[in-house]
């Protein structure tokens, strides 16, 4: 795979002092779904306005499909949809023109079989005669999102393209995303539901600060730096553990006496699980049950951030 | 040259003007007919003739630049102010078009809108008064060029304009006085010597004398300097404009 998005070192800082973006370097392939995680603030929206023309950058240096967003606008912005986070849309017009206006603004001959297509897509062709205020929230930002797909763009920047959106609707949206990603259409988007990153997102960033903390496939972050909880109940309640147990390990106790939380890495070399229970047996504890649970993107994230703050 | 975006940009702007037709139409025609019934028949029964004109046919160059400037400056401001107000204009940012053909778009529509109702008075107008047109080719000229001067003008207000109270502000405080006072209903020789000085300091009288001149072969002020009035008019709003996109003053951040 080449990569179609490639950032160096992007930097923005607003008038004022603010910086939100710190040097942002990163690629991102053809046909992937990368999510970029980060709280409010973290410089997310920046970092896509600036991609896309909305600000302009401080320094650093952006391609798309190898052209330079400044000095090649036309061919790097032709290549880009933007769903914008806030529903910006014009109230009395209607979906149609709406979508129909995108596409011309983006040079190209008007095609009304794909644009029922993208409307049919996005179960809006029976609204296309609606103006765009009649619509509900949820249907006014798949409007967005056709408006965003008129061009034909190979990259689509989705800005949280589920917030404030009930859960029925997220996961229509998830399916969108997914037909896109099929359709060979790249995708970036911002989110701050871990959810929906572990969801549908083949790679995750991880942005705070306007730094980008990490960028890594979901998969191996989720096993990498997923941790491993080990739930041990006993047989009958004990005040304490015995120290025996306690030398180097990661052990906890219930309040009740009644289990012993064993953390491990999933990725050690020894995960220690054996050991541990040849010394409970030895210190004559008797087990119940055993239980294990992986850490979610969520935990990682977490600590992530606050590594970052701290 | 992107010219789809450009046709894009100019068929959805001309798209809002036609949804509104009624109240783009009606309201000058009626406007028109008031001034004719007020100024024409109230002061015209008592002023007669200007310069050999019949009052009511004087008046009618002055109301149609009343009217294409107040419009067009309406227009082309609104025009590019509403994308800003409501979010839209991301659009517009991230599409790509290059600045010379968001304003052509934007400008071109706002012209043509003014220009359509200019053109209506001046029918309405037949209606009221008997017409005739001296240099039909320059008539045409002036009012196409203040058409697109004012909008110019107007765009540039709606990209400055922060709320929708600024966006009136110019219009009201400046542009109307001045038109009003640019001898649109009267002829600057009518007024007092001290007062015809301070006349010629307005711009708009300029513009208003050479359109008459183009009805009526008669002109406050030579119609050259009309002519060197609108144009530099125009580049000042160009180069104003050129500015506003070279630095992305109010648009990009």
């Amino acid at each position: 795979m080449s990569s179609i998005l490639d950032i160096r070192d992007l930097k923005k800082v607003y008038e004022g002092g603010f910086e939100a973006l710190k040097g942002v370097t990163l690629s991102i392939e053809e046909g992937e779904i990368l999510a970029l995680l980060g709280p409010n603030g973290a410089g997310k929206t920046t970092l896509i306005s600036t991609i896309c023309g909305i600000t302009t950058a401080s320094s650093g240096s952006v391609l798309v499909g190898g052209h330079d967003i400044e000095t090649e606008f036309r061919a790097a912005r032709s290549l880009i949809g933007l769903v914008p986070q806030e529903i910006n849309l014009e109230p009395f017009e209607t979906v149609l023109n709406t979508v129909r206006f995108s596409r011309g603004l983006f040079g190209k001959k008007r095609d009304d079989a794909l644009i029922e297509k993208i409307l049919r897509q996005l179960s809006l062709w029976d609204k296309r005669k609606s103006r765009t205020m009649e619509l509900s929230g949820g249907m006014k930002r798949r409007v967005l999102i056709a408006k965003a797909l008129a061009h034909e763009p190979r990259v689509l920047f989705l800005d949280e393209p589920t917030a404030g959106v009930d859960v029925e609707l997220r996961k229509d949206m998830w399916e969108t995303v997914a037909d896109l990603k099929a359709d060979g259409v790249t995708i970036i988007l911002t989110t701050h539901y871990i959810e929906e990153a572990e969801a549908i997102a083949d790679r995750v960033g991880v942005i705070n600060g306007g730094q980008l903390l990490l960028v890594e496939d979901k998969e191996s972050l989720m096993q990498r730096l997923g941790q491993k909880q080990l739930r041990i109940e006993l047989q009958e309640p004990v005040k304490s553990l015995p120290d025996a147990l306690m030398n180097g390990t990661d052990l906890s106790l219930s309040d009740d006496g009644l289990s012993v939380t064993y953390t491990y890495d999933t990725q050690a070399e020894r995960t220690g699980i054996a050991a541990l229970m040849a010394d409970m047996s030895s210190a004559g504890l008797i087990l119940r049950d055993l239980q294990t649970q992986q850490s979610s993107l969520e935990d990682i994230f977490v600590g992530l951030v606050q590594e970052g703050q701290s | 040259m992107n010219w789809a975006a450009v046709k894009a940009i100019y068929v959805y702007e001309m798209a809002r003007f036609f949804r509104t037709l009624a109240q783009s139409f009606i309201s000058p025609v009626i406007s028109t007919s008031l001034y004719f019934v007020v100024f024409g028949a109230a002061i015209g029964s008592r002023i007669q003739e200007v310069e050999g004109v019949s009052y009511g046919a004087f008046i009618v160059p002055g109301l149609i630049m009343l009217t294409v400037i107040t419009q067009g400056i309406s227009n082309a401001s609104f025009g590019i102010y509403f994308p800003k107000f409501i979010g839209t204009i991301y659009e517009l940012l991230s599409a790509p078009v290059s600045f010379l053909e968001i304003v052509i778009g934007y400008v071109g529509a706002a012209a043509t809108k003014s220009l359509f109702i200019g053109i209506v008075i001046l029918i309405t107008a037949g209606f009221f008064v008997d017409l005739s047109i001296a240099h039909p080719i320059a008539m045409l000229s002036f009012l196409v060029l203040t058409c697109i001067s004012f909008a110019l003008m107007g765009f540039i207000i709606g990209i400055w304009a922060k709320s929708f109270e600024q966006l009136q502000l110019v219009p009201l405080l400046i542009v109307t006085p001045l038109v009003f006072l640019g001898g649109s209903f009267y002829s600057i020789s009518m007024l007092p010597p001290f007062w015809q000085t301070v006349t010629l300091f307005n711009p708009v009288v300029y513009l208003i004398s050479g359109f008459r001149w183009a009805f009526f072969g008669l002109a406050d002020v030579p119609i050259f300097y009309s002519l060197f009035a609108i144009a530099g008019f125009m580049g000042l709003c160009l180069f104003a404009i050129a500015w506003i996109f070279r630095t992305g003053w109010r648009i990009r951040s």
